[in-house]
């Protein structure tokens, strides 16, 4: 990839300028606004169904399809598209019909993915296991033209559908039966889902990578499940993580010349962590307070001194300048 | 001629092919408090999701709202509030979504909502109490708070009757005594209620008939009013 000489240029020209100087880092800034938008958009629904291993499952059954694509000499992200759309076919099916033993099914297939994929590459002439690596970990740098053209095509079609069916998804997501007896067609919604799925991981792996897609696609929204209280903010937090990670992991990587990929994920798993640790911090803020709410010496109720609120379906006492209101055996601080 | 919410005839739910209740006749009018009692294993929870189209119907005739189930399109009109304590999946929702996405159901594909979807989800907020806690995220909530979100939904579709499993299964006695009282409420607004439940206690005052299963077949169906020995109850709750 790029060497340190390119970067002393990019220093002579200007630190500024230097990134957008080149094309080819334009084409991976462009590539990685568009896979940092797109992938927790599709995320958060199989975050909700907990399902956060989908992605990375039906990318291993698309090393098969790629694999195929190249033994017959067919274009290998249509075989692999294919092959994927099988898989979420397939994984759908196993979840519905055998939901005791789903995810060892689904492991089975996910393994099968694989082996098939290195089978078949070795079966076809000249090709090793190593034509599989570029699928796997990719590189945003490498994004040419025609690239760019797909990617934009597939998030525009990302979008569009998940936008237009947000509050259903939603429900189907969130209580799959009660989505099923308030008449919902859920089957078509989570085939829709798995469909969306297949198709994102396909079509971004043969730029990206699989472990950036769909780490993108979950680490995000993991950032969403721990510091938002309700969808909607989960969803903007995950897509402004998606956003700053995939774009400044891309830049970093060509100052300090790592692998892109890895790059961009280790920065989402690092806000991650920061925001475990904000939100643990929070927590313990508030365990402090219920503590010191919970420390009284007496149990408040009629008569005992404290003046009385009625709140709603329950009865605050005023103490100290503040409401505590009986919550199990302790009191909350209203 | 009233139109019963739910006629069964001769009615078989179960799994695969081996049915869980068999010979099922009950018909629910409107206005009717009706306690499904029985059990664990009665197959009352089976009989409820045969009629709420989770479970196949395997022999009998299933009728909603005067339409037989295999044509009956409005399933929303059936407000299904489910047992579970936990509502939301991976990431966190808030009351409002949760109420609101019960709405759904009868919004049409691609419409925006209207003043009357977002009056009903508030007023359903409204009745079960909840309206303060709409920005709460409901796996904050207790458990009976978490009940009557799940009750909300249901009734911001607006439906005919609920259907609930469990309602005051892990509820502490506070939480179940306001879920009474939001009952209460909807009943004397003429709603029709069907409860599937082990513990009748807390929703006497509201039920006017039991049903009782035992080993998949109904042994029971009497009207419950005030004057009800309470020795009857009691094999109710024997069962339970």
């Amino acid at each position: 990839m790029t060497g340190h000489s390119v970067i002393s240029t990019v220093v002579a020209d200007g630190p500024d300028l230097g990134l957008l100087h080149y094309a080819f880092m334009r084409r991976a800034l462009l590539a990685s606004v568009l896979v940092g938008i797109t992938a927790p958009v599709v995320g958060i629904y199989l975050v909700q169904r907990r399902l956060a291993l989908i992605g990375d499952g039906l990318g291993h059954v698309a090393l098969t399809g790629v694999a195929l694509g190249l033994l017959t000499g067919s274009a290998p992200t249509l075989t692999a598209l294919v092959v994927a759309m099988v898989g979420a076919g397939a994984v759908e099916l196993v979840r519905a019909r055998a939901r005791a033993s789903a995810d060892v099914l689904m492991a089975v297939m996910f393994y099968g993915g694989i082996a098939g994929g290195v089978l078949l590459i070795g079966l076809s002439p000249g090709g090793t296991p190593a034509n599989l690596t570029s699928y796997l970990f990719g590189a945003i740098t490498t994004t040419t033209a025609s690239d760019l053209v797909v990617f934009g095509a597939l998030s525009a079609a990302v979008l569009l559908v998940v936008g237009t069916l947000a509050p259903r998804l939603f429900v189907a997501t969130n209580d799959e039966e009660y989505a099923r007896a308030s008449g919902l067609p859920v089957t078509a919604l989570n085939t829709l889902l798995a469909v969306l799925t297949a198709a994102t991981v396909v079509v971004s792996m043969r730029v990206v990578g699989l472990l950036l897609i769909s780490a993108l696609m979950i680490v995000p929204n993991a950032v969403g499940q721990v510091t938002a209280t309700s969808f909607r903010a989960s969803l903007v937090v995950a897509v402004a993580v998606g956003l700053v990670v995939s774009v400044s992991g891309t830049a970093a990587s060509f100052y300090v010349d790592t692998p892109s990929g890895a790059t961009i994920v280790l920065l989402a798993i690092a806000v991650f962590l920061a925001a475990v640790a904000f939100s643990a911090g929070r927590a313990a803020v508030h365990a402090r307070r219920r503590h010191h709410a919970s420390g009284h010496r007496h149990e408040h109720g009629p008569g005992c001194g404290h003046e009385a609120l009625v709140h709603g379906d329950h009865v605050d006492y005023v103490h100290d300048g503040h409401r505590h209101a009986a919550h199990g055996a302790q009191y909350d601080e209203h | 001629m009233t139109t019963p919410v739910i006629a069964l005839q001769g009615v078989a739910v179960g799994y695969g092919d081996r049915p869980v209740v068999e010979d099922v006749d009950l018909v629910v009018w409107p206005g009717d408090v009706v306690a499904l009692v029985g059990a664990n294993g009665s197959g009352k929870t089976t009989l409820v999701r045969g009629v709420l189209g989770l479970a196949p119907v395997l022999a009998g005739r299933v009728e909603l709202l005067g339409r037989p189930a295999e044509s009956f399109r409005d399933r929303w009109r059936l407000g299904y509030v489910p047992q579970r304590h936990t509502v939301g999946g991976g990431i966190p929702s808030n009351v409002q979504e949760v109420v609101a996405s019960g709405r759904l159901a009868r919004r049409r594909l691609l419409s925006r909502p209207t003043a009357a979807d977002r009056e009903a989800v508030r007023e359903a907020l409204e009745i079960v109490g909840l309206a303060d806690r709409r920005q709460a995220p409901v796996a904050t909530l207790s458990g009976g708070q978490q009940r009557r979100t799940l009750i909300a939904r249901a009734l911001a579709a607006e439906p005919d009757v609920l259907i609930m499993d469990e309602p005051t299964a892990g509820v502490d006695a506070a939480g179940q005594e306001s879920l009474a009282r939001t009952l209460t409420r909807l009943v004397g607004q003429g709603l029709t209620l069907v409860v599937v439940t082990h513990e009748i206690e807390p929703l006497l005052g509201l039920l006017t008939r039991v049903v009782e299963l035992r080993e998949g077949r109904i042994v029971r169906d009497e009207p419950l009013t005030p004057s009800t020995p309470v020795v009857d109850l009691d094999v109710a709750r024997r069962n339970a």
